[in-house]
Protein backbone atom coordinates (compact mmCIF):
# COMPACT_ATOMS: atom_id res chain seq x y z
CA UNK A 1 0.00 0.00 0.00
CA UNK A 2 1.40 3.49 -0.97
CA UNK A 3 1.22 5.43 1.99
CA UNK A 4 0.38 9.07 0.87
CA UNK A 5 -2.47 11.30 2.36
CA UNK A 6 -5.33 11.79 0.85
CA UNK A 7 -8.27 13.11 2.07
CA UNK A 8 -11.15 14.05 -0.27
CA UNK A 9 -13.23 17.30 0.22
CA UNK A 10 -16.55 15.59 1.73
CA UNK A 11 -18.82 17.75 3.58
CA UNK A 12 -19.41 15.06 6.27
CA UNK A 13 -22.93 15.39 7.71
CA UNK A 14 -24.70 13.51 10.92
CA UNK A 15 -27.90 11.50 10.38
CA UNK A 16 -30.24 9.46 12.16
CA UNK A 17 -29.99 5.81 10.10
CA UNK A 18 -26.77 4.99 8.07
CA UNK A 19 -28.12 4.01 5.06
CA UNK A 20 -30.12 7.49 4.38
CA UNK A 21 -26.81 9.20 5.83
CA UNK A 22 -24.54 7.83 3.21
CA UNK A 23 -26.73 8.15 0.34
CA UNK A 24 -27.38 11.46 1.09
CA UNK A 25 -23.52 12.78 2.19
CA UNK A 26 -22.64 10.74 -1.23
CA UNK A 27 -25.31 13.16 -3.50
CA UNK A 28 -23.93 15.66 -1.76
CA UNK A 29 -20.99 15.39 -3.11
CA UNK A 30 -22.12 14.90 -6.54
CA UNK A 31 -24.29 18.38 -6.18
CA UNK A 32 -27.43 16.75 -5.52
CA UNK A 33 -28.80 18.27 -2.39
CA UNK A 34 -31.32 15.85 -0.74
CA UNK A 35 -32.07 15.72 2.70
CA UNK A 36 -31.96 12.72 5.01
CA UNK A 37 -35.61 12.70 5.62
CA UNK A 38 -36.08 12.84 1.60
CA UNK A 39 -33.51 10.28 1.18
CA UNK A 40 -35.47 7.99 3.32
CA UNK A 41 -38.89 9.21 1.32
CA UNK A 42 -38.06 8.13 -2.27
CA UNK A 43 -35.74 5.68 -1.77
CA UNK A 44 -39.47 3.68 0.79
CA UNK A 45 -37.08 3.59 3.59
CA UNK A 46 -39.98 2.83 5.84
CA UNK A 47 -41.11 -0.78 6.44
CA UNK A 48 -42.34 -3.37 9.23
CA UNK A 49 -41.62 -7.05 9.04
CA UNK A 50 -41.34 -9.76 11.63
CA UNK A 51 -39.75 -12.67 10.79
CA UNK A 52 -40.30 -15.61 14.06
CA UNK A 53 -38.48 -18.18 11.84
CA UNK A 54 -35.21 -16.03 11.39
CA UNK A 55 -32.66 -15.79 14.33
CA UNK A 56 -30.30 -13.18 14.96
CA UNK A 57 -28.90 -13.65 18.36
CA UNK A 58 -30.85 -16.21 18.97
CA UNK A 59 -33.96 -13.92 18.50
CA UNK A 60 -36.50 -13.26 16.03
CA UNK A 61 -35.88 -10.80 13.57
CA UNK A 62 -38.09 -7.89 14.01
CA UNK A 63 -37.12 -5.55 10.99
CA UNK A 64 -38.36 -1.70 10.64
CA UNK A 65 -36.74 -0.93 7.36
CA UNK A 66 -36.46 -2.77 3.97
CA UNK A 67 -33.36 -5.88 2.95
CA UNK A 68 -29.64 -3.44 3.05
CA UNK A 69 -29.22 -1.50 -0.19
CA UNK A 70 -32.94 -1.36 -1.14
CA UNK A 71 -33.45 2.22 -0.26
CA UNK A 72 -29.96 3.21 -2.31
CA UNK A 73 -31.66 0.67 -5.27
CA UNK A 74 -34.52 2.63 -5.17
CA UNK A 75 -33.02 6.31 -4.82
CA UNK A 76 -30.93 5.15 -8.43
CA UNK A 77 -33.47 4.16 -10.26
CA UNK A 78 -35.71 6.76 -9.25
CA UNK A 79 -33.19 9.33 -10.03
CA UNK A 80 -31.67 7.89 -12.37
CA UNK A 81 -28.01 7.29 -10.64
CA UNK A 82 -25.57 5.16 -11.96
CA UNK A 83 -23.17 3.34 -9.37
CA UNK A 84 -20.93 0.79 -9.16
CA UNK A 85 -21.26 -2.14 -6.42
CA UNK A 86 -18.03 -4.41 -5.56
CA UNK A 87 -17.55 -7.65 -3.91
CA UNK A 88 -14.65 -9.60 -2.97
CA UNK A 89 -13.37 -12.74 -2.00
CA UNK A 90 -9.84 -11.62 -0.98
CA UNK A 91 -9.60 -9.40 1.51
CA UNK A 92 -6.09 -7.62 0.56
CA UNK A 93 -8.15 -6.84 -2.77
CA UNK A 94 -10.96 -5.34 -1.65
CA UNK A 95 -8.34 -2.90 0.15
CA UNK A 96 -6.19 -2.25 -2.85
CA UNK A 97 -9.71 -1.41 -4.66
CA UNK A 98 -10.30 0.96 -2.04
CA UNK A 99 -6.93 2.64 -2.38
CA UNK A 100 -7.56 2.78 -6.14
CA UNK A 101 -10.01 4.66 -5.48
CA UNK A 102 -9.32 7.02 -2.91
CA UNK A 103 -6.91 7.86 -5.15
CA UNK A 104 -8.43 9.11 -8.03
CA UNK A 105 -10.56 11.04 -5.51
CA UNK A 106 -13.75 9.17 -5.18
CA UNK A 107 -15.38 8.83 -1.44
CA UNK A 108 -16.51 5.34 -1.66
CA UNK A 109 -19.21 3.42 0.59
CA UNK A 110 -18.41 0.26 2.35
CA UNK A 111 -20.58 -2.08 4.42
CA UNK A 112 -19.68 -3.27 7.67
CA UNK A 113 -19.78 -5.02 10.56
CA UNK A 114 -20.69 -3.45 13.80
CA UNK A 115 -18.69 -5.48 16.04
CA UNK A 116 -15.41 -4.88 15.37
CA UNK A 117 -15.89 -1.03 14.52
CA UNK A 118 -13.19 0.44 17.18
CA UNK A 119 -14.51 3.99 17.25
CA UNK A 120 -18.14 2.69 18.25
CA UNK A 121 -19.11 2.77 22.20
CA UNK A 122 -18.91 -0.55 22.94
CA UNK A 123 -22.38 -0.98 24.82
CA UNK A 124 -23.29 -0.65 21.25
CA UNK A 125 -20.97 -3.19 19.31
CA UNK A 126 -23.18 -6.68 18.42
CA UNK A 127 -22.42 -8.62 15.46
CA UNK A 128 -24.61 -6.93 13.00
CA UNK A 129 -23.55 -6.46 9.73
CA UNK A 130 -25.70 -3.87 7.57
CA UNK A 131 -23.84 -0.80 8.60
CA UNK A 132 -22.85 1.79 5.74
CA UNK A 133 -19.81 4.00 5.98
CA UNK A 134 -17.96 6.23 3.74
CA UNK A 135 -13.99 6.36 2.97
CA UNK A 136 -12.94 9.56 2.70
CA UNK A 137 -9.31 9.51 2.71
CA UNK A 138 -6.08 8.15 4.54
CA UNK A 139 -3.88 9.80 6.52
CA UNK A 140 -0.74 8.36 8.39
CA UNK A 141 -1.80 4.76 7.23
CA UNK A 142 -5.26 5.52 8.77
CA UNK A 143 -8.43 5.94 6.76
CA UNK A 144 -10.96 8.83 7.40
CA UNK A 145 -14.12 7.31 7.78
CA UNK A 146 -17.37 9.35 7.23
CA UNK A 147 -19.88 7.45 9.83
CA UNK A 148 -23.06 8.84 9.48
CA UNK A 149 -24.69 8.00 12.25
CA UNK A 150 -21.05 10.13 14.21
CA UNK A 151 -20.69 13.53 14.84
CA UNK A 152 -17.14 13.67 13.56
CA UNK A 153 -15.04 12.08 11.17
CA UNK A 154 -13.82 8.64 12.45
CA UNK A 155 -10.43 6.87 11.87
CA UNK A 156 -9.51 3.25 11.17
CA UNK A 157 -6.29 1.67 10.75
CA UNK A 158 -6.04 -0.88 7.57
CA UNK A 159 -6.85 -4.04 9.51
CA UNK A 160 -9.30 -2.60 11.39
CA UNK A 161 -11.16 -1.63 8.57
CA UNK A 162 -10.58 -4.61 6.55
CA UNK A 163 -11.68 -6.68 9.46
CA UNK A 164 -15.11 -4.76 9.39
CA UNK A 165 -15.89 -5.06 5.72
CA UNK A 166 -15.21 -8.96 6.33
CA UNK A 167 -17.24 -9.50 9.17
CA UNK A 168 -18.87 -12.88 9.47
CA UNK A 169 -22.48 -13.76 10.18
CA UNK A 170 -25.75 -12.98 9.23
CA UNK A 171 -25.84 -11.04 5.79
CA UNK A 172 -22.14 -10.90 5.80
CA UNK A 173 -20.40 -7.77 4.32
CA UNK A 174 -18.01 -9.77 1.92
CA UNK A 175 -16.01 -6.49 1.55
CA UNK A 176 -19.20 -4.78 -0.32
CA UNK A 177 -18.34 -1.57 -1.88
CA UNK A 178 -20.32 0.64 -3.61
CA UNK A 179 -19.72 4.39 -5.22
CA UNK A 180 -21.17 6.85 -7.71
CA UNK A 181 -20.61 6.81 -11.47
CA UNK A 182 -22.91 9.62 -13.30
CA UNK A 183 -25.54 11.57 -11.85
CA UNK A 184 -28.20 13.21 -13.96
CA UNK A 185 -27.92 16.74 -14.78
CA UNK A 186 -31.81 17.41 -14.39
CA UNK A 187 -34.19 15.05 -12.38
CA UNK A 188 -37.73 14.54 -11.96
CA UNK A 189 -38.14 15.09 -8.11
CA UNK A 190 -41.52 15.57 -7.77
CA UNK A 191 -42.42 12.05 -9.58
CA UNK A 192 -39.55 10.52 -7.41
CA UNK A 193 -41.32 11.50 -4.38
CA UNK A 194 -44.54 10.23 -5.85
CA UNK A 195 -43.40 6.43 -6.86
CA UNK A 196 -41.56 6.90 -3.31
CA UNK A 197 -44.88 6.92 -1.35
CA UNK A 198 -46.95 5.05 -3.42
CA UNK A 199 -44.28 1.69 -2.85
CA UNK A 200 -44.33 2.41 0.50
CA UNK A 201 -48.30 1.92 0.77
CA UNK A 202 -47.73 -1.19 -1.50
CA UNK A 203 -45.41 -2.47 0.78
CA UNK A 204 -47.20 -1.43 4.29
CA UNK A 205 -50.71 -2.65 2.98
CA UNK A 206 -50.46 -5.11 0.06
CA UNK A 207 -47.75 -7.70 0.27
CA UNK A 208 -49.98 -10.88 0.29
CA UNK A 209 -47.83 -12.84 2.79
CA UNK A 210 -48.67 -11.89 6.90
CA UNK A 211 -45.47 -11.25 7.91
CA UNK A 212 -44.76 -7.85 6.68
CA UNK A 213 -46.00 -4.17 7.19
CA UNK A 214 -49.55 -3.56 9.24
CA UNK A 215 -50.42 -7.01 8.93
CA UNK A 216 -46.99 -8.03 10.43
CA UNK A 217 -47.48 -5.15 13.10
CA UNK A 218 -50.61 -7.14 13.63
CA UNK A 219 -49.51 -10.73 13.67
CA UNK A 220 -46.38 -9.68 16.14
CA UNK A 221 -49.30 -8.09 18.66
CA UNK A 222 -51.10 -11.21 18.52
CA UNK A 223 -47.93 -13.23 19.34
CA UNK A 224 -46.79 -11.16 22.05
CA UNK A 225 -50.42 -11.36 24.18
CA UNK A 226 -48.90 -15.12 24.35
CA UNK A 227 -45.59 -14.47 24.75
CA UNK A 228 -45.44 -15.38 28.93
CA UNK A 229 -47.75 -18.27 28.19
CA UNK A 230 -45.58 -19.73 25.22
CA UNK A 231 -42.21 -18.44 25.98
CA UNK A 232 -41.85 -18.24 30.30
CA UNK A 233 -41.39 -15.24 31.49
CA UNK A 234 -37.66 -14.92 31.21
CA UNK A 235 -38.21 -15.27 27.37
CA UNK A 236 -40.85 -13.30 27.04
CA UNK A 237 -39.04 -10.59 28.49
CA UNK A 238 -35.97 -11.31 26.41
CA UNK A 239 -38.20 -11.38 23.22
CA UNK A 240 -39.84 -7.47 24.84
CA UNK A 241 -35.55 -6.49 24.93
CA UNK A 242 -35.05 -7.15 21.37
CA UNK A 243 -37.99 -5.33 19.86
CA UNK A 244 -37.30 -2.41 21.86
CA UNK A 245 -33.77 -2.92 20.76
CA UNK A 246 -34.87 -3.15 16.97
CA UNK A 247 -36.89 -0.40 17.38
CA UNK A 248 -34.63 1.84 18.81
CA UNK A 249 -31.15 0.68 18.25
CA UNK A 250 -28.82 3.03 16.82
CA UNK A 251 -29.57 3.27 13.09
CA UNK A 252 -32.16 0.59 13.49
CA UNK A 253 -34.73 3.27 15.03
CA UNK A 254 -38.34 2.21 14.47
CA UNK A 255 -40.38 4.58 16.19
CA UNK A 256 -37.15 7.08 15.10
CA UNK A 257 -38.08 6.03 11.22
CA UNK A 258 -41.99 7.46 11.63
CA UNK A 259 -40.79 10.60 12.37
CA UNK A 260 -38.31 10.92 9.70
CA UNK A 261 -41.04 10.21 7.45
CA UNK A 262 -43.23 12.55 9.21
CA UNK A 263 -40.41 15.12 8.64
CA UNK A 264 -40.42 13.94 4.53
CA UNK A 265 -44.17 14.27 4.32
CA UNK A 266 -43.67 17.79 5.59
CA UNK A 267 -41.11 17.95 2.99
CA UNK A 268 -42.97 16.49 0.24
CA UNK A 269 -45.75 18.50 0.86
CA UNK A 270 -44.08 21.45 -0.24
CA UNK A 271 -42.16 20.69 -3.13
CA UNK A 272 -45.50 18.92 -4.25
CA UNK A 273 -47.58 21.88 -3.15
CA UNK A 274 -50.35 19.18 -1.60
CA UNK A 275 -50.63 21.18 1.69
CA UNK A 276 -52.80 17.76 2.62
CA UNK A 277 -49.46 15.67 3.28
CA UNK A 278 -48.62 18.26 5.94
CA UNK A 279 -52.33 16.58 7.98
CA UNK A 280 -50.60 13.24 6.97
CA UNK A 281 -47.29 14.47 8.29
CA UNK A 282 -49.19 15.08 11.62
CA UNK A 283 -50.63 11.67 11.72
CA UNK A 284 -47.29 10.23 11.45
CA UNK A 285 -45.93 11.65 14.20
CA UNK A 286 -49.01 10.92 16.37
CA UNK A 287 -48.07 7.51 15.17
CA UNK A 288 -44.29 7.88 15.68
CA UNK A 289 -45.48 8.77 19.55
CA UNK A 290 -47.75 6.14 19.83
CA UNK A 291 -44.54 3.49 18.84
CA UNK A 292 -42.30 5.82 21.55
CA UNK A 293 -45.26 4.80 24.04
CA UNK A 294 -45.01 1.03 23.37
CA UNK A 295 -41.10 1.28 23.88
CA UNK A 296 -41.84 2.59 27.36
CA UNK A 297 -44.72 0.26 28.45
CA UNK A 298 -42.13 -2.47 26.92
CA UNK A 299 -39.29 -0.83 29.07
CA UNK A 300 -40.93 -1.31 32.66
CA UNK A 301 -42.28 -4.72 31.39
CA UNK A 302 -38.23 -6.20 31.28
CA UNK A 303 -36.63 -3.64 33.95
CA UNK A 304 -38.57 -5.36 37.06
CA UNK A 305 -38.66 -8.77 34.72
CA UNK A 306 -42.32 -8.75 36.29
CA UNK A 307 -43.87 -10.98 32.99
CA UNK A 308 -47.32 -10.18 34.17
CA UNK A 309 -49.45 -11.40 31.14
CA UNK A 310 -51.62 -7.76 31.71
CA UNK A 311 -48.65 -5.88 30.57
CA UNK A 312 -48.12 -7.83 27.21
CA UNK A 313 -51.75 -7.65 26.74
CA UNK A 314 -51.18 -3.58 27.16
CA UNK A 315 -47.86 -3.87 25.05
CA UNK A 316 -50.06 -5.62 22.42
CA UNK A 317 -52.81 -3.17 22.39
CA UNK A 318 -50.36 -0.39 21.43
CA UNK A 319 -49.29 -2.20 18.29
CA UNK A 320 -52.75 -3.26 17.43
CA UNK A 321 -53.88 0.63 17.92
CA UNK A 322 -50.50 1.71 15.76
CA UNK A 323 -51.36 -1.01 12.85
CA UNK A 324 -54.62 0.56 12.71
CA UNK A 325 -53.57 4.34 12.71
CA UNK A 326 -50.79 3.44 9.97
CA UNK A 327 -53.43 1.02 7.52
CA UNK A 328 -55.74 4.32 7.68
CA UNK A 329 -52.40 6.72 6.76
CA UNK A 330 -51.10 4.42 4.23
CA UNK A 331 -54.65 4.32 2.52
CA UNK A 332 -54.98 7.90 2.34
CA UNK A 333 -51.35 8.06 0.71
CA UNK A 334 -51.67 5.50 -1.54
CA UNK A 335 -53.91 7.87 -3.80
CA UNK A 336 -51.37 9.92 -4.25
CA UNK A 337 -50.50 11.80 -7.97
CA UNK A 338 -48.40 14.41 -9.06
CA UNK A 339 -51.48 16.90 -9.47
CA UNK B 1 -42.35 14.36 19.52
CA UNK B 2 -41.70 17.95 20.06
CA UNK B 3 -38.78 19.53 20.26
CA UNK B 4 -38.21 19.79 24.57
CA UNK B 5 -39.22 16.62 24.70
CA UNK B 6 -35.92 14.75 22.99
CA UNK B 7 -34.79 12.89 26.44
CA UNK B 8 -31.21 13.15 27.61
CA UNK B 9 -30.75 10.25 29.75
CA UNK B 10 -27.39 9.52 29.65
CA UNK B 11 -26.51 6.56 31.47
CA UNK B 12 -23.02 6.56 30.20
CA UNK B 13 -23.16 3.69 27.35
CA UNK B 14 -21.62 5.70 24.86
CA UNK B 15 -18.60 7.02 26.21
CA UNK B 16 -19.08 10.50 25.58
CA UNK B 17 -18.56 9.27 21.86
CA UNK B 18 -21.62 8.96 19.89
CA UNK B 19 -25.25 11.59 19.91
CA UNK B 20 -28.43 10.62 18.21
CA UNK B 21 -30.33 12.76 16.23
CA UNK B 22 -34.01 12.91 16.63
CA UNK B 23 -36.20 14.53 13.98
CA UNK B 24 -38.95 16.55 16.09
CA UNK B 25 -41.38 19.29 15.81
CA UNK B 26 -40.70 22.74 16.75
CA UNK B 27 -42.83 25.41 18.08
CA UNK B 28 -43.92 26.54 15.01
CA UNK B 29 -44.81 22.57 13.83
CA UNK B 30 -41.61 22.65 11.55
CA UNK B 31 -39.35 19.28 11.43
CA UNK B 32 -35.86 19.83 12.89
CA UNK B 33 -33.49 17.82 14.32
CA UNK B 34 -31.73 17.75 17.80
CA UNK B 35 -29.49 15.70 19.23
CA UNK B 36 -30.14 13.31 22.10
CA UNK B 37 -27.49 11.72 24.24
CA UNK B 38 -29.60 8.59 25.18
CA UNK B 39 -33.43 7.32 26.42
CA UNK B 40 -34.31 5.34 29.17
CA UNK B 41 -36.34 2.42 27.95
CA UNK B 42 -33.78 2.21 24.81
CA UNK B 43 -30.54 1.89 27.99
CA UNK B 44 -32.87 -0.47 29.60
CA UNK B 45 -32.64 -2.63 26.48
CA UNK B 46 -29.53 -2.72 25.60
CA UNK B 47 -28.67 -3.17 29.58
CA UNK B 48 -30.55 -6.12 29.29
CA UNK B 49 -28.59 -7.65 26.46
CA UNK B 50 -25.50 -6.81 28.52
CA UNK B 51 -26.49 -8.75 31.17
CA UNK B 52 -27.85 -12.22 29.63
CA UNK B 53 -24.45 -11.94 27.94
CA UNK B 54 -22.62 -10.77 31.24
CA UNK B 55 -24.55 -13.97 32.74
CA UNK B 56 -23.45 -16.45 30.42
CA UNK B 57 -19.99 -15.38 30.20
CA UNK B 58 -19.80 -16.27 33.60
CA UNK B 59 -20.79 -19.27 33.29
CA UNK B 60 -19.27 -20.67 30.67
CA UNK B 61 -16.07 -18.85 32.97
CA UNK B 62 -16.83 -21.44 35.69
CA UNK B 63 -16.90 -24.28 33.43
CA UNK B 64 -13.11 -23.63 32.11
CA UNK B 65 -11.69 -23.23 35.46
CA UNK B 66 -13.41 -26.45 36.54
CA UNK B 67 -11.75 -28.20 33.40
CA UNK B 68 -15.44 -28.71 31.74
CA UNK B 69 -14.89 -26.19 28.54
CA UNK B 70 -11.45 -24.82 27.35
CA UNK B 71 -11.00 -20.98 27.24
CA UNK B 72 -11.94 -21.19 23.53
CA UNK B 73 -15.05 -22.18 24.52
CA UNK B 74 -15.05 -19.09 26.97
CA UNK B 75 -13.60 -16.48 24.62
CA UNK B 76 -16.14 -17.58 22.41
CA UNK B 77 -18.82 -16.60 24.56
CA UNK B 78 -17.35 -13.25 25.45
CA UNK B 79 -17.36 -12.10 21.89
CA UNK B 80 -21.24 -12.74 21.81
CA UNK B 81 -20.69 -15.53 19.25
CA UNK B 82 -22.04 -18.95 18.64
CA UNK B 83 -20.52 -21.82 16.93
CA UNK B 84 -21.62 -21.22 13.56
CA UNK B 85 -20.14 -17.43 13.53
CA UNK B 86 -16.45 -18.84 14.95
CA UNK B 87 -16.32 -21.46 12.66
CA UNK B 88 -17.00 -19.08 9.64
CA UNK B 89 -14.11 -16.75 11.45
CA UNK B 90 -12.02 -19.43 11.65
CA UNK B 91 -13.02 -21.17 8.19
CA UNK B 92 -12.71 -24.65 10.11
CA UNK B 93 -16.22 -26.82 10.13
CA UNK B 94 -18.77 -26.53 12.83
CA UNK B 95 -17.90 -30.15 14.67
CA UNK B 96 -14.32 -29.20 14.63
CA UNK B 97 -14.95 -25.94 16.62
CA UNK B 98 -17.15 -27.69 18.69
CA UNK B 99 -14.23 -30.27 19.47
CA UNK B 100 -11.97 -27.12 20.35
CA UNK B 101 -14.63 -25.79 22.83
CA UNK B 102 -14.08 -29.14 25.16
CA UNK B 103 -10.89 -28.98 27.22
CA UNK B 104 -8.93 -32.54 25.68
CA UNK B 105 -9.55 -30.68 22.07
CA UNK B 106 -7.95 -27.36 22.73
CA UNK B 107 -5.00 -28.91 24.74
CA UNK B 108 -4.29 -30.58 21.59
CA UNK B 109 -4.60 -27.88 19.29
CA UNK B 110 -1.17 -26.99 17.78
CA UNK B 111 0.35 -23.72 17.41
CA UNK B 112 -0.96 -22.44 14.41
CA UNK B 113 -4.62 -23.39 15.01
CA UNK B 114 -4.48 -21.49 18.77
CA UNK B 115 -2.92 -18.11 17.13
CA UNK B 116 -5.92 -18.34 14.69
CA UNK B 117 -8.05 -18.21 17.49
CA UNK B 118 -6.38 -15.82 19.57
CA UNK B 119 -6.40 -13.26 16.50
CA UNK B 120 -9.70 -13.80 15.91
CA UNK B 121 -10.40 -12.42 19.78
CA UNK B 122 -7.75 -10.10 19.82
CA UNK B 123 -5.90 -11.85 22.51
CA UNK B 124 -2.25 -12.94 23.04
CA UNK B 125 -2.15 -16.67 22.66
CA UNK B 126 -1.28 -17.21 26.35
CA UNK B 127 -4.56 -16.54 27.47
CA UNK B 128 -5.85 -19.35 25.42
CA UNK B 129 -2.97 -21.46 26.89
CA UNK B 130 -2.43 -20.57 30.33
CA UNK B 131 -6.09 -19.71 30.78
CA UNK B 132 -6.07 -19.64 35.08
CA UNK B 133 -3.61 -17.12 35.40
CA UNK B 134 -5.06 -14.62 32.75
CA UNK B 135 -8.61 -14.88 34.14
CA UNK B 136 -7.48 -14.49 37.41
CA UNK B 137 -5.96 -11.36 36.81
CA UNK B 138 -9.22 -9.17 35.57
Amino acid sequence: MNNKDIEIDFDHRQAAHCENGVISNLLRFHNINLSEAMVFGIGSGLFFAYMPFMKLNNLPVISFRPWPGMIFNRINGRLGISIQRYKFKDPRKSMEALDKNLEKGIPTGCLVGIYHLTYFPKAYRFHFNAHNIVVIGRENAEYLISDPIMENIEKLSYNDLMRVRFAKGTYPPKGRMYFITEVPSSYDLKKAIVLGIRQTSQDMLRIPIPLFGVKGIRYLARRMRKWPKTLGPKKASLYLGQVVRMLEEIGTGGAGFRFIYAAFLQEAAKELNHPWLNDRSKEMTEDGDRWREFAIIAGRIFKDRAGLNESYSAAADVLMDIAGREEHLFQKLRKITLD
Amino acid sequence: MKKHEVPQDNEGLREGKQVDLYYVVDENGNYVTVPSCGWAPKNAALLQAWDMIHEKVEEVRQQVLHGKLSPIAYYMEKNIMDVKLLASYIGLPKWKVRRHLKLSGCTKLDEIILRRYADIFSIPVEALTNFRESAEKK
